[in-house]
Order: structure tokens, then sequence, then C-alpha cells
């Protein structure tokens, strides 16, 4: 059983082909990156997968379970989290408050009771800001617990967002571009954080640009090209695809991608 | 000092003390009445704080739900026979139904697209108040019975004071606990990314209802007060340029503060009573504080302040 199957899945806007048939599967723990040119449709699928697009063609399941077309707060109740390439923090919030938001689901929702915060509503404000703590500790960010997260710099930000999404235990992980506008030093402790997580057994679907940090952590990569899949494989594979090379590393990329 | 104008609770308790000691220091009845009209107005915005400043959803037509409490008290004991505390009761539980029902498809609007349907929504509710003359008098507007609880007639701005002030207080304790509730983060997260509010999980749909829901209740009792207090209601009550006034109150004091929307009722209800020379100019004058405010303290008065005098991180 995959964590994530991903079946055939195709997508258009206004006539022009955004995705068509692409088709994979992600297992629990493994690390599965996908790469290729800017517009291959990389975000594109992330927003499908997430529930934000719904697919022109094709079926999204979640440990063999039919999702295709829930709404992403669904999707989110069957153990689906991401990040976003664009940041969507909340940025009016302080760190903590933005991880906290993570525990949504799993905090008792009556509204009644919070009208009126009954000893059990502050009780678990208690749980679930220890809880959301703990994930700050665990990127990195303990120092900047109470900072406005509209303070913060773009580093922090990139580890807040995932310490938000794992606040909401998921089973599989889409981090879309973690490492951009990262330094060498930000991308390293991005490329700990990932690993650590694969190895609770969630499964991590990667898109990124940094090929070092795809090639060194990546159980597996697939690579797309306008909305197509061109190749699936190991990085030693995929690194001497020739299709790969003409469409997307070139021969410096496969210098760079062969040092990781 | 900072610690404490961080917690939204110190805002009640501040609140909560401002109301008691106030009746002290005003000169007349006629202050006592200003006071009272303060304390009803600024809970409708406190109420409509929690929709625009924290979910940040826009609404325009708020003084259709203010409408709805103030024709509750009036059409309940007139034409129906309930007691007047009932009639409000009914009228509060009224405009929270409307809200569910109106607002489960408009709410799926997003910015100016929810703005202009709420507008209508609001102008459509004074068009009723204003045309359906056998049950509210028509564009006249109607007399409204006293309140009267355990056979005690309750008048006058002492009273009204007293009911105004005392609710208003309960009141920002609810807003200061849904705030800080689970409920409260949803709303803040949907304001700040829809898409990863509903990424986390958030059923964005439900919480900008129950916002919805919650700041029409608010306004609903806000209403039936003032229609008691002043013995009358015309559809004005209900009027655009009443919901106007409800946003100018929560912009000018400050969006996603409490005290600011409580400081923001104030200033707009004084005004026109200090500066009676502006009667006939009370709408441009409006509209000038707007333009003013948006163009030099657009977060808001309290806010402004807070940042200003190191209160709160900025």
């Amino acid at each position: 059983m995959s964590r994530l199957a991903v079946d055939n899945l195709g997508i258009s806007f206004g006539g022009v082909t955004a995705l068509t048939d692409v088709s994979f599967n992600v297992e629990a723990g493994e690390i599965f990156a996908i790469i290729g040119p800017n517009g291959a449709g990389k975000t594109t699928l992330f927003n499908i997968v997430s529930g934000l697009y719904p697919p022109r063609q094709g079926r999204v399941l979640l440990n063999d379970e039919d999702v295709t077309g829930l709404p992403p707060f669904k999707l989110a109740r069957r153990g689906l989290s991401r990040t976003f390439q664009n940041l969507q923090v909340f940025f009016r919030m302080s760190a903590v408050d933005n991880v906290m938001v993570g525990r949504h689901m799993h905090e008792k929702r009556n509204v009644i009771a919070h009208l009126f915060t009954l000893p059990s509503v502050l009780e678990q404000n208690r749980v679930t800001r220890a809880k959301a703590e703990e994930l700050l500790a665990f990127v990195d960010l303990s120092d900047v617990t109470d900072r406005p997260a509209g303070n913060l710099p773009y580093g922090a930000l990139r580890r807040l967002e995932i310490a938000r999404a794992l606040a909401t235990e998921p089973k599989i992980l889409l981090l879309d571009e973690p490492a951009a506008g990262c330094n060498p030093v930000e991308t390293e402790e991005i490329d700990n954080v990932i690993q650590k997580i694969a190895a609770t057994g969630v499964a991590v679907v990667l898109v990124e640009h940094d090929m070092k940090l795809v090639m060194k952590i990546s159980h597996r990569i697939h690579v797309l090209d306008q909305g197509h899949t061109i190749a699936q494989g190991s990085a030693a594979q995929v690194r001497t695809d020739e299709r790969v090379i003409a469409a997307y590393l070139g021969r410096h990329g496969q210098r760079e991608a062969g040092r990781a | 000092m900072r610690r404490f104008f961080d917690s939204p609770y110190a805002v009640v308790l501040v609140l909560a003390v401002v109301v008691a000691i106030l009746p002290l220091a005003l000169p007349s009845l006629f202050y006592l009445r200003v006071a009272a009209l303060i304390c009803i107005f600024a809970l409708a915005v406190v109420g409509l704080n929690l929709l625009i400043g924290f979910a940040g959803q826009v609404s325009l037509g708020h003084a259709g739900f203010f409408g709805i409490g103030a024709y509750a008290v009036a059409i309940g004991p007139t034409h129906l026979g309930v007691p007047p505390w009932l009639a409000l009761i009914a009228g509060a539980a009224a405009a929270g139904i409307v809200a569910f029902l109106v607002g489960r498809p408009i709410l799926r609007l997003r910015g100016h697209y929810l703005a202009v349907a709420t507008l209508g929504m609001g102008l459509l509710f004074a068009m009723v108040f204003a045309n359906e003359s056998a049950w509210t008098g028509g564009p006249d507007g109607m007399p409204v019975p006293r309140l009267e609880v355990f056979g005690w007639r309750i008048s006058g701005p002492w009273s009204w004071y007293w009911i105004a002030g005392v609710t208003l207080v309960i009141g920002a304790w609810i807003a200061a606990n849904v705030i800080a509730s689970p409920t409260g983060r949803a709303l803040r997260a949907i304001h700040d990314s829809e898409t990863a509010a509903q990424v986390l999980g958030i059923d964005v749909a439900r919480y900008k209802l129950i916002a919805f829901v919650l700041s029409a209740v608010y306004a609903a009792v806000a209403g039936a007060y003032l229609a008691m207090f002043d013995g009358l209601v015309t559809p004005e009550a209900a009027g655009f340029l009443r919901s106007i006034e409800f946003v100018t109150m929560a912009v000018l004091g400050g969006l996603g503060s409490t005290l600011g929307g409580i400081v923001g009722a104030a200033l707009l209800v004084l005004l026109p009573q200090l500066l009676t020379v502006f009667h006939d100019y009370e709408h441009i004058a409006l509209g000038l504080v707007m333009i003013l405010v948006m163009i030099f303290v657009p977060a808001g008065i309290v806010p402004s302040l807070a940042t200003l005098l190191g209160w709160k991180r900025s």
C-alpha cells in the first residue's frame, strides 16, 4: 500500500495543458523528489494533490483511498500536509501561534466552550502550545517563539512552515522548494530536518531546484518537463539520463548533481 | 506593561473598571445618555471586529442585523404579545439564524465581492423594514415598549447605562475568549492566508460563518438595546449609513483590537454630540475622518498608540 499514489493526472488552464498523464507513488519513510525546469508543472502537481485544484483527469489516492476532488481541509484530516513555494505564513501571528494553528485538527472544536473559555479550553491551549514549542525546537526556532512571524528572516520562515505542517502530524508531507532563498548553512539545516522527518515514517514529496540537496537526500526522483514525465529513478539513474540532461540539468547541472 | 497589554483580558479588565467609575465623572444625565449610547454602539463594533478585524471578512450590511434586533423588540410586544425581554432574545436568535442562512452562500465570495454582497443584504433588510408598514410602521417607524423585568420597568439613562455597560464588558470578555481559543486562531489564520488555513485542516467556510453569526448576534443585541432605550425604531436603524458607521468605528479605532473598536465607537458617538455645529455635516465629517485615518494611522488609533508607547511588539 502506497502512502500517496498519483494516477494519470492531467490538468489544463484555458486550453493550455499544464500536466499530462503523470503517475507515481510514494511509500512511507521515502523521500521522493520532483524536479524539472520552471513551468514543468511541479507546483501545479502539488496544488492538485493537496486539493487546491481539481484535476481534469486522473486520480489521487491516499493509503489506497481515492481522494480526488476532496477539499484541502479534508485531505489534511487524512494525513496530507504541505508547505508553499511562495510562503503562506500567517504574518500577523507570532511564530508559536503559527505552529499552534497547525494543531487545529487535533484540538476540540466546540465553539460554545470557546465562547466561555471553559477550563478544558485553557488546558488544551497549554497542551497545544507545549507541542508547538517542541516543534519549533525541532526546526531550531526556539529563540523566536513569541516573535511576530512578519519579522522573521526568510530561512526561518521556510522552517516555520515546515514546523507548522508537521504540527498536523502528517503521514504525507509535500515540501515546495523548502530550500529556496536559503544560504548554504540554512540549506544544510533543512536537509537534516527533512531526513529526520522521513525517518519517522512520513512520506516526503519534495519539489526543489537545489540539485545537491535533491541528489543527496532523495530515495527516488521524478522528472517533469512541460507537464510530462521524462524520467524516474534513483539519483544516479536520473543524473545520467540524456533526456534529463537535455531538458533540465545541462552539463553544468550534471556536474553539480554529481558532487552530492 | 507590555505583557499586560498583550493579553486580551487586560482590555476586559480596564473596560470593567472604566464602566464602573465613569458615571462618577459625568456632570449630567446628558453625558450619561451619551455614555449609554457609546456602550450600545461599542457592543455592535466589538462583534463586527471579530468578523472584519480577526477573520478579515468585510461586511457593509451589519445594520441589517442591528435592525432585526431593533424591530424584534418593537414587533414582538406590539403585535405578538411577547414580553420585551423574550423579544430581545428572539431577535438575537433570529439575527443569528438569518446570518447563518445568508452567510452560507455569500461568505464564499472574497474581498470586494463579499463587501458588495453584504451591502446588498443590508439594503434588502432596510427596504423590508420601510415597506412592511403593517408590521413595522413603514418609513415613520414604530414605538418600542419599555423593557420590563420582574415587573420592574426599565427606562432612563441610568438603567440603560448599566445594562449596556455590563453587556459590553461581557461582550468584550466573550470576544477575548474567542480570540484566545482554537476558533480565534483559525479566524486569524484565515485572515492571513486562506490557502494555508485550509491545508492545515481548517474548514474555512465554517469559521467564516461562525464569525458572521457571532457578529450578527452582537449587532442584534445592540440594536434591540438602542430601540428600547429610544422607545422608537425607524428604518434608519438598519440603513446603509449605519452599516458604514459601524465599519468606520472599527477601522478608526483599529481593526483586530477590541479596545480599538470601543474607542472608535466612543469617538464617533461623541463627535456629533460635542460639535453640534457639525450636525448638518455629520456624514461629511465621517468621510473626512475615514480618509485622514487611512492616510495617517492606517492601523487605527489604538494599535498605533500602543506601538508608539511601546506596549506592543511592533
